[in-house]
């Protein structure tokens, strides 16, 4: 039994869904949400890399390649937001954020 | 089965686990150190797929940079884990069907109408040439202006990343520079215009006249 496209797919699959329930049970610490989105976006680039590699087409890494850059800038920004609401609130909870309800 | 597919099971085993205790792991230091462990998974898996320049990047980028960020992070503020934690188990039923349902579904799909197992298309040039070299001959030919809009991303993030906790004291006392080129001598001395000041005269008693008349 070799590898196919349908094992990293399925794998790619299965790593989205453990994070889409990570988000869900961690709806309330900030840090771990930023790590559900960071493991949402390497079951993405999974899934472009296998095309890629079954595809023979160079340009799925090269998604990649922006994707990552886009996910460094995301998680260097939510950091700092996360700093932030930490020095205003002294804490991270995500339900206290309700500053701006009418 | 080969070696490469029980590399991929082992792989894919592990990168499930770790992600697995990132989202239930308590302390989010170890979230952190599980995701690391993802991480690297995940690069292995890349190299599977000959993808060697971009899985030496996940490895430099997200576990050099970003986790140690995220670590930091997570070290830097005190965090109640216990207020975090409660209710953590009432939107399971939820949450696991939602994540049942995108399981299946990609399942569905994959095992169903989506047949493409036959070997991988061979990157004619790339068996040759080296991954990198393939992707920096895309990356700077035909891929230059995203490139560029990607730098420009990036130096967005650091400036907003600096702007955003850039912490002044407004207790300090400094000092306005331009303020204080721009002074001019009649800013600092005022001179100011008084009567001189006389001895006082010996006061005089006058009897009020009393026949005065009033207008």
């Amino acid at each position: 039994m070799t590898l196919s496209l349908g094992h990293f797919l399925s794998l790619g699959a299965m790593l989205f869904a453990l994070s889409v329930i990570g988000i869900f049970l961690n709806r309330k610490n900030l840090i771990v949400l930023l790590m559900c989105i960071e493991l949402m976006l390497l079951a993405v680039n999974t899934n472009f890399v296998a095309f890629s590699y079954y595809l023979g087409d160079m340009h799925g890494q090269i998604f990649v390649f922006f994707i990552l850059t886009v996910a460094a800038a995301e998680s260097a920004i939510g950091l700092a937001l996360l700093v932030l609401l930490f020095r205003n609130k002294s804490n991270i909870n995500v339900d206290e954020l309700n500053s701006l309800k009418g | 089965m080969d070696v490469k597919t029980g590399l991929f099971y082992l792989f894919a085993a592990v990168l499930l686990f770790a992600s697995f205790r990132v989202i239930t792991s308590r302390n989010p230091v170890y979230a952190a150190l599980y995701l690391v462990l993802a991480f690297f998974q995940a690069s292995a898996i890349w190299l599977l797929l000959r993808a060697e320049f971009l899985a030496i990047a996940l490895v430099l980028v997200y576990v050099g940079a970003v986790m140690v960020l995220f670590l930091f992070v997570v070290m830097m503020l005190d965090i109640n884990v216990d207020s975090l934690r409660e209710g953590f188990w009432k939107h399971f039923p939820l949450a696991a069907a939602i994540g049942a349902i995108i399981a299946l579904e990609m399942a569905g799909v994959l095992m169903g109408g989506f047949r493409l197992n036959e070997s991988p298309h061979a990157m004619a040039s790339a068996a040759n040439s080296s991954n990198t070299l393939e992707l920096g001959k895309l990356l700077y030919s035909q891929y230059l202006y995203p490139l560029e809009i990607a730098a420009v991303i990036l130096l967005v993030a650091i400036i907003a990343a600096i702007a955003l906790t850039l912490r002044t004291r407004k207790d300090s006392k400094h000092m306005n520079p331009s303020d204080q080129v721009r002074v001019k001598a009649r800013d600092r001395v005022r001179v100011v215009q008084m009567g001189v000041t006389r001895p006082a005269q010996p006061v005089v008693e006058v009897t009020p006249t009393t026949g005065e008349t009033k207008p």
